[in-house]
């Protein structure tokens, strides 16, 4: 529609070369409370050997374009326009045509890979499924091919993994046999839909090279669906932005992510948090520093906390950490999955037991306060958990759900306690109307500005925060750490941050603790942790964060191979 | 091409995505939805209404207590026979063997059977919730208890035990209500114990915990409202049962005893009737289909509104 396309004019080349090709694609939904447009007349196209991706935040239609290429859509939805695998028109396929189509042309990579395999079936099966139904190979040749193609892919001993089960491989080996699986059958086009966000961001890393080098060595074409800049920046040829099903800009990486011409391309690309640029990034001011002297808001000495497993030895999730967490204090704990960030966050609160070492919030121990004392303690710990939708109870309207801790701890009356939720409601920039909503009726953004208001209900001295961000849109992502910054400078309480992403531990924290299988690999303050690591593990971590500039994150990949190199490691790449 | 241009001056409504909200939109809270959704499911509506009707007329016709209604035969009187006893004008659901008027009859067990469906149904959704709540929500050795103590209730053959209470109650209507109160909430309590397993787990609630909401107020006020689609639907499946076991007990003859009637005990005291005086089988019987079957269907619609998931009637 008002797509700016600002391609040179040497790359726009006729539909006729596109491996995938989408021409006045529309696609509208018929639910119970009338259509739905998803995909407004876009088109774009995909050529061999190049990858598209295709970016826009949640709801902006981008998963339904790429699903129509698979034919994949639901009954309710109605499809106008061509989509164009090869030289098949998609829409005009039969049942076995479309079988047929898929796999052979046109693969699929899906974002999270325990859910993408069969749990019941081993690795061999589910590989060599596609490769029996599309007639490539048979029997002991088909095993022989997807012991092949699991070697292509960077996996170890294949042969062995054959016969295992997806949960006996870690999450990115998961990924990497959805991959191979994807190219088992030679297609010309790859979709990828979101294919690292369900990863740790090391693992990210590796899983993209081996998706360039598939471009490069195979040809194939990559439509790259993300919500990630770093990662198109680190990947994509051109990019296509789509917003409320429009396209609303297309270019090649360059242009797109350094030149930007449409207004949204420009604000989406501004709420990105930028690692190295530090605070003050979306014109924040910086965060108070903090007043040593009074009594660590929170003060963790060698703890150690453990699962227990039914017949089986406990398993040890935080190991002999300490760090603590001065008063007005943001400290930020970075770690990938399953290094116990959430689980050291989730003691503090006092929600699960630790097995030994100290828990001491504002100067009195966790373990040993009990009813009353322990109720006082905790009306001055606030808490934000990652997924807005889940931390609010569904059957509370907003106003009831902020107020809610003020009836816990009996404080003020019924008008007091509506005037505090109101000065919430405005502290956390939601207007007054929202009162009297409930939370499905709000956005993934407004919820979790609910979560922070009831978490500052109380006006705590210490604020836990569990990954508050990562399940929000980028751009609200933006806006809900803006806001965050100017609370904590407001009501200067002290925060204990767990994330994954460096970007955000970045913008916000004072110090910085690095964990890894739940111990601490590196503490301190943000400037030395973030710019002068001294661990490997730091290193590598910062290392694999990509950033969105397709220049400097070019540079960084290369210094992260070089870094990889130097600790004797390979970086991954497809293996012909 | 475009009408709307997507740049420039509609910029900041087109990005604060984040800030928008659609006042004018039509607010629905999630209790509203699920009656829209109920609403819209025919069979569950037609239900209400037979129930509504069979309802109003058992309790307006011969009236409840000293309070009279407007059918102007009692149930102990035997009235002249008017040829078999067949119905007619006069006793439009016949008469029994001895003259009595079956409609009155009739309306008098419809009473007794929704008193002891109803007040079944509320005992044993009591007992059922409290149960699963705190064995779901505490674990461990409370739920070990709790939930042995239930599989020591199902075990025993119900109908025999229910006998035996019956028996005991010595034809006192509220002790045989909670005599059946005590035996059947077992089904509700396995599945409030599994729904409470999950949803404690959920964050909303750990939050609440994080704040120091005490256990009863976190089952009470966070987690119960979120079992309410379960805790309805089984309660409406368990009046079902209800009806039907307190049907068997009167047919045994361990329910209601006479001279009061219940609507098994119609059945049991004429089951000789069945060739010769059909009516004095069919009425009652038809009585105890119409309210089962619209108990059901009301569970039924209830089940869909509250599940759209688990939906059986098309879309």
């Amino acid at each position: 529609m008002t797509t700016l396309d600002i391609s040179t004019s040497g790359a726009t080349e006729t539909a006729g070369d596109a491996v995938l090709s989408f021409e006045g694609l529309t696609v509208t939904f018929r639910t119970q409370f009338g259509e739905v447009h998803a995909v407004k007349g876009i088109d774009l196209d995909v050529r061999p050997g190049e990858v598209v991706a295709l970016v826009g935040e949640s709801g902006s239609g981008k998963s339904v374009t790429s699903t129509t290429a698979l034919g994949l859509l639901p009954g309710n939805a109605r499809v106008s326009g061509t989509v164009r695998v090869g030289g098949q028109v998609v829409g005009s396929l039969d049942k076995a045509g479309l079988r047929r189509l898929r796999g052979n042309d046109v693969a699929m990579v899906f974002q999270e890979p325990m859910t993408a395999l069969n749990p019941v079936l081993t690795i061999g099966d589910q590989l060599t499924e596609g490769l029996q139904l599309h007639g490539i190979a048979y029997g002991k040749e088909a095993e022989a091919r997807a012991a092949e193609l699991l070697r292509m892919v960077g996996i170890p001993e294949p042969e062995r993994r054959l016969k295992q089960y997806p949960h006996e491989l870690s999450g990115g080996q998961r990924q990497r046999v959805v991959i191979a699986m994807a190219i088992s059958c030679d297609p010309t086009v790859i979709i990828a839909d979101e294919p690292t966000t369900a990863l740790d961001v090391t693992v990210q890393a590796e899983i993209l090279d081996l998706l360039r080098s598939l471009t490069e060595k195979l040809d194939t074409a990559i439509l790259l669906i993300t919500h990630n800049m770093g990662v198109v920046a680190d990947m994509a040829d051109r990019v296509a932005v789509m917003f409320k099903g429009d396209l609303v800009e297309t270019g090649t990486v360059d242009q797109v992510l350094n030149h930007p011409r449409h207004e949204y391309t420009k604000r989406l690309l501004a709420a990105v948090p930028h690692l190295g640029e530090g605070p003050g990034q979306f014109g924040d001011v910086t965060p108070p520093e903090p007043v040593p002297g009074e009594a660590a808001a929170l003060d963790l000495r060698n703890l150690v906390i453990e699962y227990h497993r039914i017949g089986r030895p406990a398993f040890r999730a935080v190991d002999d950490v300490t760090f603590h967490v001065d008063p007005g204090e943001i400290v930020g704990l970075v770690g990938e999955s399953g290094s116990g960030k959430s689980t050291i966050a989730k003691c503090a609160l006092g929600l699960i037991p630790s097995r030994s070492g100290s828990v001491s919030i504002l100067g009195q121990d966790f373990r040993n306060t009990r009813g009353r004392r322990l109720k006082e303690l905790r009306k001055r710990i606030g808490v934000v958990f990652q997924d807005p939708a889940a931390s609010l109870n569904p059957r509370f309207p907003i106003g009831d759900l902020i107020a809610e801790p003020l009836v816990v701890h009996q404080v003020g009356d019924a008008r007091s306690r509506r005037e505090k939720v109101m000065e919430l409601l405005d502290a956390v920039e939601l207007p007054p109307a929202v009162y009297n909503r409930y939370p499905h009726e709000l956005s993934g953004g407004q919820r979790q500005r609910v979560s922070i208001a009831r978490a500052l209900t109380l006006e705590p001295e210490l604020l836990v925060a569990d990954e508050p961000t990562s399940a929000l849109d980028v751009s609200v992502q933006a806006s809900v750490l803006k806001m965050f910054t100017s609370l904590q400078e407001r009501y200067r309480f002290a925060c204990l941050f767990v994330s994954h992403d460096l970007a955000v531990i970045d913008l916000l924290a004072h110090r910085v603790v690095v964990m890894q299988n739940g111990e601490i690999v590196e503490q301190g303050a943000r400037e030395e942790v973030l710019r002068n690591p001294r661990e490997d593990y730091t290193k590598r971590l910062l290392a694999a964060a990509p950033v969105p500039d397709p220049g400097e994150q070019r540079r960084r990949r290369e210094a992260r191979h070089a870094l990889l190199t130097s600790l004797g490691e390979e970086s991954a790449e497809l293996h012909l | 091409m475009s009408e709307s241009p997507k740049s420039g001056a509609g910029s900041d409504a087109l990005l604060a995505a984040d800030q928008e909200l659609v006042p004018e939109a039509k607010s629905y809270s999630a209790n509203q939805i699920v009656l829209r959704r109920f609403l819209r499911h025919r069979g569950a509506i037609a239900a209400m209404v037979v129930m509504a009707v069979v309802i109003v007329v058992a309790f307006s016709s011969i009236g409840v207590g000293a309070i009279p209604g407007w059918w102007d035969k009692d149930i102990t009187t035997a009235y002249d026979k008017i040829g078999t006893g067949a119905p007619t004008w006069e006793h439009p659901f016949g008469q029994d063997t001895i003259g009595k008027d079956y409609f009155a009859l009739t309306m008098r067990g419809t009473q007794i059977s929704l008193f002891i469906a109803f007040g079944v149904g509320i005992i044993s959704t009591l007992i059922g919730t409290l149960i699963g709540a705190i064995a779901g929500y505490f674990r461990g050795i409370v739920d070990s208890l709790l939930m042995r103590l239930t599989d020591v209730v199902i075990i025993i053959p119900l109908l025999a035990i229910a006998a035996v209470l019956a028996r005991m109650s010595e034809g006192d209507l509220n002790l045989l209500i909670l005599a059946l109160g005590v035996l059947v909430w077992t089904s509700l309590a396995r599945l409030v114990r599994g729904e409470v397993l999950s949803l404690r787990e959920r964050d909303f609630v750990m939050a609440a915990r994080a704040v120091g909401t005490s256990p009863g107020r976190i089952i009470v006020r966070h987690i119960l409202p979120n079992t309410v689609g379960v805790i309805t639907v089984s309660a409406t499946l368990t009046i079902a049962t209800a009806i039907l076991l307190e049907t068997s007990l009167s047919f045994l003859g361990f329910g209601v005893q006479a001279p009061d009637v219940s609507l098994g005990s119609l059945i049991s005291d004429y089951q000789g009737a069945f060739l010769s005086r059909p009516w004095l089988f069919w009425w009652p019987g038809l009585m105890i289909l119409a309210i089962a079957l619209s108990v059901n269907f009301i569970g039924d619609g209830l089940r869909d509104a509250f599940d759209p998931r688990q939906t059986s009637t098309k879309e």
